[in-house]
């Protein structure tokens, strides 16, 4: 007989968001961690259900926000004051009122791109390959199906077990899949 | 939220809404069937012959832009009929008009988002797009005014050897910074909105070509619970920037007048009455784009009535606060006892440019006194039409403030007449050539509704009735 | 005698060795030497009679040009063609050399001295209308670049107008003619010279008696003296002097009053009162700048409590179209050229000159006399009266005898012997010629200069009977008219190619010495007169040297032993003058009862109501139409009208309303569309576009000479009508009977100033005498909106060093516009041609606006010069995105061209629109011989790129160079020891054309210095400073002395 290829995980299809928020929250009662739900749209309550809490998105932006707020303004009065004074229409070198613009356009510039770079880093995008494509019907999950995965390397993971726990929440389907 | 019917829920806003108002999207659409039309129009269905026609006028039209840019470049802006004292024609005035429609997409995406008007899904899309397009239509303009062009890196902070920098106090610095800070942030809301449709269009393309193209585009996404409760985060966080920016880009514009001394430029009221006129121009024109587009492309049901309404009272509003502009305008010569103002107050009015100042108050201040009624609200050809004007009378808005102003300023021996050129009228024209052609381009390839917030607004979104905590019983 | 430098000289154009005076031998060289030049001009101008753009250039005629023209862009393209292959012909045909072959001696010192780099100055003269004024021509390693006034020249005083400011492009110019031409075919100098002397031969037997010579007016003593010698060798030939604006009328009146012909030399700084009978003596004519200077100097007021000792002069005009002198009066009457007569006539009866009683004077006009005459008399000998040079031999006589009678003769008048070598009535002398042609009398022309084809009279048909002549020779500057219809043209040298002398208007005999080779390798009209005579080689320095050397000219020169007389050559030559030349005053007696008899004979009568007047005048720009090719002076707006590159039939906007005519503004720029009329007149006809002056005589249409020429060159070509064609002989200047139609066909005008009025602005400020003693209002600061400096947020940036300002004084500006052409040499500022002046892009750095106050018949007018305010808070500065405009620490208001990207941002923000922005390629990087023309010490602006007034920057920094190198005693400014800037040493080039003096620069931070004495008096205000731009140039108010006799009226 072939040698299977090492197993990624199981992976449950539900027809309803209300099923895979119930079959998330009862998955993680039983105590398995490394699960992960995939959904056509954002829903809050997976999230939560899975146990994600907080998110470093807001830190990262704050972080950009100063870095545009404080550089913006240095650039400015090291230009006027410090590189190259002049006498420009007998305003003092720092006409600091006159800074405020673009200290602020480049305070929302840096944050918008670190906010949006940083959600890309934290969620590992661009990711070329997962195994959870393997899934034939996985494709349904940006249409109109909804996902729960459970996988092998979770420390509560049996096949067998897991297998059968997943059926109890009457899915439409439970498939493995393959790394 | 724990008893909000779907009904009330489809609605937005909370139920305030009356029960007649129509709906969102109109009901019977299921995750399946809404996903399948909105993507076949990029995947499956066949390019109509409409949009052919459409695309080779505007691309030879964006021809037009590109021999009047080569002549420009080899001879010099001396082809225009700018001239001293009207140093600023219609270059600035299309760079003023083309940024303040852009502004709609904007403020669609973000401040209606952050006012929960879930009613904004269906168009934010593609008025993002045509902020984008917009934004770079008007780009092209500062650009092109330039004796110069080539130099145009001498406005950028960039070090050198002679060791010099912009001139930090010139509100033409502003807007370079303005103008490509909200172009990124623009390009990244649109893009960030659009990877989850991306996913979508990968996993329906049914060509190789399609998988890879949009697979390349979609990052990898797959949907999963923790890239969405990020996604979420960061989206709303970038709505959040987006807000002031859209505010504060258009203030920049109008500081390139207000910061001048000339009297008709040199006036306090500019930043918000520049910013309600953007948001003005802004949503006549996606009117003026949504209302083909759905006739087009069958979309009645996702772009209502509702959304056309909603869209005639903002234009409404905004039309008042610009209508309040012009007064104070004039109200503030008469009150300052400045000759000089007064004069361009009524220069303005009476001068030699009167036909131009009258029309662009019929299109702007009367036009819109139709939206009162409901019947012109909900009527598809009346909201087009008075669009189309407002979108004309913002043009000549722009033209009033930028020529009359110049035209005859402090010293009667200087002053002169201005007129555009058929070389201006070639840029301008072209430049609509080309906003248009990029946004055909648009429709064709892209999701022009943003699939994924649709679905969350459909029936079966709804996680039930049962309270939240004690669902069903685990095995 | 013979000089090594010129033996050693390999250059073609030096065919100067000199030797025996025999004229055989002579020619045998000449010829001899010819072929080799003429090789050189043959395959050069074959070269370019091969080239199309020549062809091209021939064929075209005025429209199709025209239509070329309107293109901005092809115009450019045109331009550059034209000038790049005619002027590359013309170096193949001239010595590239620019040194003279000939020794000429520098203004500040020997020329072995010069350092590259460093310009030197020579001291020459330059004639208009043959009367010289003195000038220094600056002159770059070789290359003379602009032109001064000599301060040691009576005429000049330092001063220059703007033809002398022009002048250098003329020499430059690539149309000018390059070769000599027979018949159409190109013939060399050698060719020339055997044909005209085989011709002359023929003519020695018949004593000459086919022989004609025509000139223009002549005051060298060395072309009267070769002239003189020619008509001694045929005695039966004539010499014919012909000038358009010539003196005819006040040699007429002359002799009516005098019985002999004199000139009238005036000294306006005795002058306290001033009656202008119709003469622009400020602006136009023999002397005016030294009329200007003594009459400002008559009028400048430094305190109110000064006003009182110092008596401010007044100044009456009676004149038909505004004019600058009729800007400066007091009191300005507005009346027909005809009526006059009517009006001298009877001043001169109130004044009890013994003349017919009951002229006719208008109502309006006869409400002056009285307070005017009370005025004359009470200042008896201290008041002048000026007849105009268009008004006809009764009124000059009535200015004489009025003059007589109040004590002015010796005073404020004195008369020398006329400054033309041979004084003729020029319009009788052509007559005479004309006459003689008709009859087939005439063989041999010789016209040595002018253009009588195009300038003569319309009636004398001069054209037409030019045929008549079998041989017909031209000597000019350029293929025009008159030369297009000769056998033979010889290309002419400009003034400054050229050894030669003239007299001014006080008959100060001035050297005129060459600064370059002939461009073109022309020739000198003594060189030609040289040659046809009998030692056919002398060059042009030995021709003048052998006339101040020889007993000829009565001159001082004359008796000394040749060792002085060097020194006294090289000291005339230094000075651009020669010592104790000027004319001494003659005795003459009035003949009253001639006079009486005269007026008897030919009553003033009232000019007929019904019909319209026609009056012609020099243009203020292109003059009679010798400077049509002249890109500055067309370019030059018009003092009073603004127009450009046109001229336009003048009137009142009563007579303008009368014929329902006018003009609009046109949609774009500065262009006006004007009615075209129909203008019949003495069986003549001419269509003119109509322009609308305030303050013209109604019933009365002013034409300028000079334009519609038809071969003046791709500049002038074409430009206006010609308003010779109506021009009778018999009323050269004006006339009743004048019919006009309305054609209903509208014409472009280039105007520069379309709107006139101040709408209640405080732009110009002004007061009379009378408010300003009384001290109820000192014009400038009390009646400012706000003071020169108001209160600011942000510390002010303080100036140690030096604060460089400039005062203007509105009292003494003219108008004259000679500060704009000056500044246009020195700042190397393009020309952009009329389709670009009527869009609203012309380049100059400074211009004079002129305002109207007052009703439009007769509004009072006002000149205000506005370069650059260098503004302390300067708009511009605060908008430029990349820094290209910032301030110096000497508070100069700079333009970095090269930072420059062109926003014209900075245009928007300036209040005082003195920003110039290039638009297209204007600056001429092509044309080679217009390469020669630019200064090398400002940089020539590119397209794209902003430009402005910028104090002359490059005299300041030279002067600060002079200033470290002379080591001078360094004195302390705020800490900081340099070497002093003194004052004065820095002239701009508008402060130093101006004849009036208006224009004071100069270290603010100086308390002594002139500018800040000016800026301190009570006149001095601030241009919108309102606006608290702090303008570095301000202006002192105009101040008015008008009779309150006449005020009352």
């Amino acid at each position: 007989m072939p040698v299977r290829p090492p197993l990624w995980g199981l992976l449950a299809e539900f027809e309803t968001p209300a099923a895979v928020l119930h079959a998330a929250r009862c998955a993680h009662a039983q105590g398995y961690r490394r699960l992960d739900a995939y959904s056509p749209f954002p829903i809050e309550e997976l999230s939560e259900a899975l146990g994600l809490h907080s998110t470093h998105v807001p830190l990262v932006v704050l972080l950009g926000g100063i870095v545009g707020c404080v550089g913006g303004f240095f650039m400015q009065y090291y230009a006027a004051v410090i590189g190259y004074p002049m006498n420009v229409g007998g305003k003092p070198y720092n006409s600091w009122p006159a800074f405020i613009p673009i200290t602020f356009e480049l305070t929302v510039l840096i944050a918008a791109l670190s906010g949006v770079l940083g959600m890309f880093a934290l969620n590992g995008l661009p990711m070329p390959y997962h195994p959870v494509f393997h899934a034939p019907r996985f494709a349904l999950a940006t249409r109109d199906r909804f996902f729960l995965s459970i996988e092998a390397t979770d420390p509560r993971f049996d096949l067998e077990q897991t297998r059968e726990f997943l059926m109890k929440l009457n899915p439409r389907e439970v498939v493995e899949v393959p790394h | 939220m724990a008893q909000e019917t779907p009904q009330t829920k489809m609605h937005g806003a909370a139920g305030r809404t009356p029960p007649d108002t129509p709906p969102v999207i109109t009901p019977g659409y299921t995750f399946g069937s809404m996903t399948d039309k909105v993507s076949s129009i990029v995947l499956t269905r066949p390019t109509s012959a409409r949009w052919y026609i459409g695309f080779a006028i505007a691309s030879s039209l964006f021809l037009v832009l590109a021999v009047s840019i080569g002549y420009l470049l080899a001879v010099g802006v001396g082809i225009w009929g700018v001239n001293i004292p009207v140093a600023w024609g219609f270059a600035i005035t299309n760079f003023v008009w083309w940024i303040g429609i852009g502004h709609a997409g904007t403020l669609i995406s973000a401040i209606l988002l952050l006012l929960h008007q879930e009613w904004r899904t269906s168009i934010n899309r593609f008025a993002e797009a045509m902020t984008i397009f917009a934004v770079a239509c008007a780009g092209l303009f500062p650009l092109l005014h330039l004796g110069r062009p080539w130099f145009f890196f001498y406005l950028l902070p960039y070090p050198n050897t002679m060791g010099l920098w912009p001139q930090f106090r010139s509100p033409l610095v502003w807007d370079v910074f303005a103008v490509f800070t909200y172009l990124t942030v623009s390009l990244l809301f649109w893009y960030a909105g659009m990877i989850p449709d991306l996913a979508t269009l990968r996993d329906r393309s049914q060509r190789r070509a399609g998988r890879v193209v949009y697979g390349i585009l979609a990052m990898g996404w797959r949907g999963s619970a923790r890239h969405w409760r990020r996604y979420e985060m960061a989206y709303l966080l970038l709505a959040g920037l987006a807000t002031p920016l859209v505010v504060s880009v258009h203030t920049v514009v109008s500081f390139d007048f207000a910061v001048a001394q000339l009297p008709g430029w040199h006036s306090t009221i500019f930043p918000p009455y520049f910013v309600a006129g953007a948001i003005f121009s802004g949503f006549a024109m996606v009117l003026t784009l949504a209302i083909p587009l759905r006739a087009l492309y069958g979309l009645e049901d996702f772009i209502t009535t509702r959304h056309l309404q909603n869209m005639g009272k903002i234009m409404l509003t905004t039309g008042f606060m610009v209508s309040y502009g012009y007064m104070i305008e004039a109200f503030m010569a008469w009150y300052s006892d400045n000759r000089f103002e007064q004069y361009v107050q009524l220069n303005r009015a009476l001068g030699p440019y009167w036909p131009m100042y009258w029309s662009l108050i019929a299109c702007n201040v009367l036009a819109p006194q139709l939206l009162w009624f409901k019947r012109m609200r909900t009527s598809a050809l009346a909201l087009f039409i008075v669009a189309i004007l407002v979108n004309v009378g913002m043009w000549l808005e722009r033209y009033v403030i930028v020529v009359t102003s110049l035209h005859r300023d402090f010293l009667p021996s200087s002053w002169g007449m201005y007129s555009g050129t058929i070389w201006d009228w070639a840029t301008f024209i072209g430049s609509i050539g080309m906003f248009v052609m990029l946004f055909l381009l648009f429709i064709r390839f892209l999701p022009m509704i943003a699939i994924f917030e649709m679905r969350s607004l459909l029936p079966q979104a709804e996680l039930g009735t049962e309270p939240r905590g004690e669902a069903k019983p685990c095995p | 005698m013979s000089k090594p430098e010129a033996a050693h000289d390999p250059r073609p154009a030096a065919v100067d060795g000199t030797g025996g005076s025999r004229a055989a031998a002579a020619l045998q060289r000449l010829v001899g030497a010819a072929p080799c030049q003429g090789r050189e001009y043959w395959r050069t101008l074959e070269e370019l009679a091969d080239s199309a753009a020549f062809r091209e250039l021939v064929e075209r005629e005025f429209p199709a040009q025209a239509s070329e023209w309107a293109d901005p862009v092809a115009r450019r393209e045109f331009l550059v063609l034209m000038g790049a292959s005619l002027a590359l012909a013309g170096f193949g045909g001239c010595s590239p050399a620019p040194a003279p072959p000939q020794k000429i001696v520098p203004y500040v010192r020997p020329p072995e001295q010069g350092v590259p780099g460093k310009p030197l100055f020579f001291a020459t003269a330059m004639t208009l209308g043959g009367v010289a004024s003195g000038i220094l021509v600056e002159s770059h390693t070789g290359r003379p670049t602009k032109i001064e006034g000599n301060p040691d020249h009576p005429a000049s005083l330092g001063a220059t107008d703007r033809f002398a400011q022009a002048s250098v492009l003329g020499l430059y110019d690539p149309d000018r003619s390059q070769s000599v031409v027979y018949r159409g075919r190109v013939r060399s100098w050698g060719d020339a010279v055997v044909a005209l002397r085989g011709a002359l031969a023929d003519q020695r037997g018949k004593r000459g008696a086919g022989l004609r010579v025509v000139t223009e007016t002549v005051t060298s003593p060395t072309l009267a003296r070769q002239i003189g010698a020619l008509l001694d060798a045929y005695p039966e030939a004539k010499w014919h002097q012909y000038e358009p604006v010539g003196r005819a009328m006040a040699r007429r009146g002359a002799l009516l009053a005098f019985d002999r012909d004199v000139h009238a030399v005036y000294r306006m700084e005795n002058a306290e009162r001033i009656l202008s009978l119709g003469a622009d003596f400020l602006d136009c004519g023999p002397g005016q700048l030294r009329y200007a200077r003594e009459f400002a100097d008559r009028r400048r007021v430094s305190s109110a409590a000064d006003s009182a000792a110092h008596a401010m002069n007044r100044l009456y005009v009676v004149e038909s179209a505004p004019t600058g002198t009729g800007a400066k009066a007091d009191h300005r009457l507005p009346l027909r050229a005809g009526a006059i007569r009517g009006f001298a006539q009877a001043l001169a009866e109130q004044l009890g000159v013994s003349v017919a009683a009951g002229a006719a004077v208008p109502e309006h006009a006869a409400r002056w006399l009285g307070p005017l005459a009370r005025d004359l008399e009470e200042h008896r000998g201290r008041c002048l009266v000026i007849p105009g040079r268009a008004q006809p031999a009764v009124v000059h006589a009535l200015a004489h005898a009025m003059n007589q009678t109040l004590g002015g003769v010796g005073a404020t008048v004195y008369y020398t012997r006329p400054v033309p070598e041979r004084a003729v009535d020029e319009i009788e002398s052509l007559r005479e010629l004309v006459a003689d042609m008709d009859q087939g009398r005439v063989e041999l022309l010789l016209i040595l200069g002018g253009n009588p084809a195009f300038s003569a009279p319309a009636d004398f048909e001069f054209a037409a009977r030019l045929g008549r002549v079998p041989l017909r020779v031209h000597l000019g500057l350029y293929v025009d008219e008159t030369a297009r219809l000769c056998d033979w043209h010889i290309p002419e040298t400009h003034y400054l190619e050229a050894w030669s002398d003239a007299r001014a208007y006080d008959g100060t005999a001035t050297i005129q010495q060459p600064l370059i080779a002939p461009l073109y390798g022309g020739k000198s009209v003594h060189e030609l007169l040289a040659a046809l005579g009998d030692s056919p080689e002398r060059p042009g320095d030995e021709l003048v040297r052998g006339t101040w050397r020889g007993s000829w000219a009565d001159g001082p020169g004359s008796a000394l032993p040749e060792s002085e007389f060097e020194a006294f050559w090289k000291k005339s030559l230094h000075d651009g003058v020669v010592a104790g030349t000027a004319f001494p005053p003659l005795e003459v007696t009035l003949r009253g009862a001639a006079l009486a008899a005269e007026l008897a004979r030919d009553p003033a009568a009232a000019p007929p109501a019904d019909s319209l007047e026609i009056v012609f005048e020099p243009d203020a720009t292109v003059y009679d139409g010798r400077f049509a090719n002249n890109g500055w002076l067309q370019e030059l707006p018009k003092p009073i009208t603004k127009l450009t590159w046109d001229n336009a039939a003048l009137m009142s906007p009563a007579t303008a309303a009368e014929l329902g005519v006018g003009y609009e503004p046109g949609s774009i720029g500065s262009v006006a569309w004007s009615d075209v009329i129909e203008l019949e007149y003495g069986g003549r006809s001419l269509r003119a576009p109509v322009w609308v002056v305030p303050g013209h005589a109604d019933g009365s249409i002013t034409l300028h000479l000079g334009y519609g020429r038809s071969a003046a060159g791709h500049v002038g070509t074409g430009a206006g009508f010609n308003a010779y064609a109506i021009r009778s002989s018999e009323q050269p200047w004006f006339e009743s009977g004048l019919s006009v139609r309305k054609t209903g066909e509208r014409y472009p005008l280039a105007c520069t100033q379309l709107h006139h009025l101040m709408h209640g602005r405080d732009l110009v400020r002004s007061a009379t005498m009378a408010e300003y003693t009384a001290g109820s209002a000192a014009p400038g600061r009390a009646r400012a909106e706000q003071p020169l400096e108001t209160p600011s947020l942000y510390p002010a940036y303080e100036y140690p060093r030096y604060r460089w300002g400039m005062a203007i004084d509105l009292t003494s500006c003219t108008g004259c516009s000679a500060c704009i052409v000056a500044c246009q040499a020195e700042n190397n500022i393009p020309i952009v041609g009329k389709d670009q002046v009527s869009r609203g892009r012309e380049m100059h750095w400074l211009r004079v606006d002129s305002y109207y106050a007052g009703a439009p018949d007769n509004p009072e007018i006002y000149f205000q010069p506005v370069p650059c305010m260098h503004c302390e808070n300067a708009p511009c500065e605060l908008v430029c995105p990349v820094a290209a405009t910032v301030h110096s620490d000497e508070g100069l208001n700079d333009m970095i061209y090269n930072r420059c990207v062109g926003t014209r941002y900075c245009s928007n923000n300036c209040p005082y629109k003195v920003r110039r922005f290039n638009f297209l390629q204007y600056a001429d990087y092509k044309t080679p011989s217009l390469k020669l023309l630019y200064n090398p010490d400002v940089s020539v602006r590119s397209r794209g790129v902003m430009e402005k007034c910028t104090y002359c920057v490059q005299r300041i920094n030279d002067a600060r160079m002079r200033a470290e190198k002379d080591n001078r005693a360094k004195v302390e400014r705020d800490g900081t020891w340099l070497p002093p800037i003194y004052d004065g040493e820095v002239l701009t080039a508008c402060q130093a054309a101006c004849p009036t003096q208006a224009i004071v620069f100069g270290d603010m931070n100086d308390p002594a210095s002139a500018v800040a004495r000016m800026k301190s008096q009570p006149l001095n205000y601030g241009l919108l400073a309102e606006l608290n731009t702090r303008p570095r140039t301000t202006y002192l108010a105009a101040l008015r002395n008008p009779n309150p006799e006449i005020e009352r009226l």
